[in-house]
């Protein structure tokens, strides 16, 4: 075999290292699943981790009641077909029980709303670790953030008190109340995960690629799919275009990108070309203020 | 494609920030609505700051400084790149050994008008201790000395002169203007005496990481057992190869219990390989019922054995605020290895500027230390300079969890405390 390996087996042998220590390190880990395409690559990894054996975690889903249709069937096929097991708890009842404000506005986001479910299901479970799909390249405050990132009992990122990370020691032990965020794919691009997918023949759901949507054009010139969450008016336009989603969040606050692509390897040309980033071109949220990851980082949000 | 890891390591005004922003700004790797929203935090308007690009958190755009290690990628048809980008200050060095840990190459910046200073000696030793093989002395502002051959001749010499003196790989000197875009990802008509190629050009050609040069080093992270009806008796070990490589049918010790067995199999993503080399994660069945668990090693039985012992040296840098001192307690982690160890002495601290002993009673956040360990259990090590893989550790607050210190280590000979005289290693990179 070469000495020198191509930077995906490098990647993928370091994302293999990360989650196997999870499960030494752990009690009771969990990886949380968004029907996303970082999430779906994350559970390819774990195949190559822990095969023939079964996952040491669940797959967690917070579910916001503003996923996509397409998504939530893709999620409940690959648990069936990984034969693992799947939680999933819902944005809706935390809103119930914890009484918590519906936001409001045209295009309501319950993004924020995710956090207050995350850490219930982390609390119900006792979760000591959370595994998550987020890169570095997404973010500034992001590109900032650890491996294994120690979060308090509110889930809150300090930045200012992060543990050194050297070589490719992880350090998981934490205190009662505690847990840890662990983002495997951190050191990926998306250009990095969409390479991987071609790679390794991975199935995604339809969203991903480009299909006929009727949208509304929002202010910025960005195509929101029509869903009946949206309080629209009677002067928004309404068009049909040829779409797909870079990223898939909520279907609120999810742009679609106007594109013909087919295949993964259409997507690649795309992105190639793109110059526009993945949140910078899908995400409402982001847009708020600058520092908009760094405060919901703080406050508990992956 | 391969992959380059690289650190880039400056004082504060060197303008690394700048040049990170160019290398990614000039190799068409920052994407518009990026730079948009650099344009509209531009309050005077006119040129965008490169430096805001690697910026990240409110508190570092308030002061305007960086007070973490921050990650940065970007490809071109040669390479991928992870830049590791760590801060300058004097109070640092924990994040500089941090982002050194992972890195293949540094990039030591200097100013053209101050040439090599107090910390640029400071960065180079750092980088030299954590066993970086490829150094680049990046000679910025440029433009600020005319672009004058002899300002960076006189520098390019002045630095030799430091990595002659420690014995340390000669480093490939480049002059450029990250502000301008001078030699950085294209070459300058402003300097037309330089033949050499540009940073990036560089940065493209150097060799990679090679882990296969070192002795098999392999780690149980995880024991996979099905137990299901198909795969009853299933006991797969599965890990990481940390160095060199490993064949079917290979004899192997387990340690640190000593037992011998043989590779039964090697899979990767359940296939059975004939080899398997460093960085690879694989599952390793064994063909003999033997004992092993989480943090055993797997290595070949014979010469290449790495040292088992309880009791070693080690060089620390020291990231608590909290200091060491001799007699203290904690937890040691070599890798997924994991036991109580005690710093029963602190041989002496190293002066960063001249590699120089000083006499110490404590080790003190970001100092650097010798120190003798013990540990609980038996470590299976070799030297950082000859293993970085498993010659580095890390020590672990047994209360709070936290990292308290990077570890490399120096001496790991079983006899190495008992035998009538063991004069200290002599401290060498």
């Amino acid at each position: 075999m070469s000495t020198t390996f191509d930077y995906l087996d490098r990647l993928e042998a370091e994302a293999i290292h990360i989650l196997r220590e999870v499960a030494g390190q752990f009690e009771r880990p969990a990886l949380l699943f968004s029907g996303g395409k970082d999430s779906i690559v994350l559970t390819r990894l774990a195949e190559k981790a822990f095969r023939p054996g079964r996952f040491p975690f669940p797959l967690v889903h917070v579910d916001t009641g503003h996923n996509f249709p397409e998504v939530l069937a893709y999620r409940d096929l690959l648990a069936a077909q990984l034969g693992e097991k799947l939680i999933v708890r819902k944005v809706e009842d935390t809103i119930k029980r914890q009484r918590l404000r519906e936001p409001g506005g045209k295009f309501p986001s319950r993004n924020p709303l995710q956090t207050y479910t995350l850490l219930e299901v982390i609390e119900e479970f006792e979760f000591d670790a959370c595994i998550g799909g987020a890169r570095r390249d997404e973010e500034k405050a992001r590109a900032k953030e650890r491996i294994f990132s120690v979060r308090d009992e509110f889930g809150q990122w300090d930045p200012k008190r992060q543990r050194p990370e050297l070589w490719n020691i992880y350090n998981g032990r934490i205190q009662k109340g505690e847990n840890v965020r662990v983002f495997p794919i951190s050191n990926w691009t998306e250009l990095d995960v969409w390479r991987y997918i071609q790679r390794e023949n991975i199935p995604l759901p339809d969203i991903y690629f480009g299909h006929e949507r009727t949208c509304v054009v929002l202010p910025s010139g960005q195509l929101l799919g029509l869903s009946e969450h949206l309080q629209l008016d009677a002067e928004d336009e309404i068009v049909t275009r040829q779409v797909r989603f870079r990223t898939v969040g909520d279907s609120t606050c999810t742009a679609a990108v106007e594109s013909d692509a087919a295949t993964v390897e259409d997507i690649i040309q795309d992105l190639l070309l793109a110059k526009v980033s993945e949140r910078g071109a899908t995400r409402l949220d982001d847009n708020i203020s600058e520092a908009g990851m760094e405060d919901r980082k703080r406050n508990g949000y992956f | 494609m391969d992959l380059l890891r690289f650190i880039t390591c400056g004082s504060v005004d060197d303008g690394k920030s700048t040049l990170i922003g160019r290398l990614l700004y000039d190799s068409e790797s920052v994407s518009l609505d990026v730079l948009a929203a650099l344009e509209k935090r531009q309050a005077s308007g006119g040129v965008v700051d490169l430096a805001l690009l690697t910026d990240g958190l409110r508190a570092e755009r308030e002061q305007g400084i960086t007070i973490d290690v921050a990650y940065k990628y970007f490809t071109t048809p040669r390479r991928k790149f992870i830049i590791t980008d760590a801060p300058g200050h004097v109070q640092y060095t924990r994040n500089m050994v941090t982002g050194a840990s992972n890195a293949d190459l540094a990039i030591v910046l200097v100013d053209a008008r101050q040439g090599v200073i107090e910390q640029t000696r400071r960065h180079t030793l750092i980088a030299a201790l954590l066993g970086i093989r490829h150094f680049v002395l990046a000679v910025n502002k440029m433009d600020l000395v005319n672009y004058d051959e002899a300002v960076f001749a006189r520098i390019a010499t002045d630095y030799a002169e430091l990595t002659n003196h420690f014995h340390l790989p000669a480093a490939t000197a480049i002059p450029l203007s990250a502000l301008q875009g001078d030699n950085v990802v294209k070459p300058s008509q402003h300097l037309p005496w330089y033949t050499g190629p540009s940073l990036l050009e560089h940065l493209e050609s150097v060799p990679g990481a090679v882990e296969t040069a070192a002795a098999p080093r392999f780690q149980v992270q995880y024991v996979i057992r099905p137990q299901t009806p198909e795969l009853p008796d299933y006991r797969g070990y599965a890990g990481q190869v940390l160095s060199g490589s490993y064949r079917r049918g290979q004899r192997v010790r387990v340690l640190p219990s000593g037992l011998e067995s043989e590779i039964e199999a090697i899979e990767v993503n359940q296939q059975e390989v004939e080899t398997a080399t460093a960085p690879q994660a694989v599952v390793i069945r064994l063909r003999d019922d033997v004992d092993v668990s989480r943090g055993d090693a797997l290595v070949p039985a014979g010469p290449e054995e790495p040292t088992l012992t309880r009791e070693l040296e080690a060089t620390l840098c020291w990231m608590s605020e909290q200091p060491l001192w001799p007699g203290r307690k904690l937890l040691i982690q070599h890798h997924s290895a994991l036991t109580k160890a005690a710093v029963p002495s602190i041989l002496y601290k190293v002066n960063v500027q001249t590699f120089g002993r000083i006499h110490t009673e404590q080790a003190q956040l970001n100092d650097i230390v010798r120190v003798r360990l013990k540990t609980a259990l038996p470590l299976a090590l070799d030297l950082y300079q000859e293993n970085h893989a498993t010659g580095s550790f890390i020590l672990v607050d047994e209360l709070t969890g936290d990292t308290l210190a990077a570890g490399l280590v120096e001496a790991a000979n079983s006899y190495y405390f008992t035998a009538p005289i063991a004069p200290p290693v002599a401290f060498s990179i």
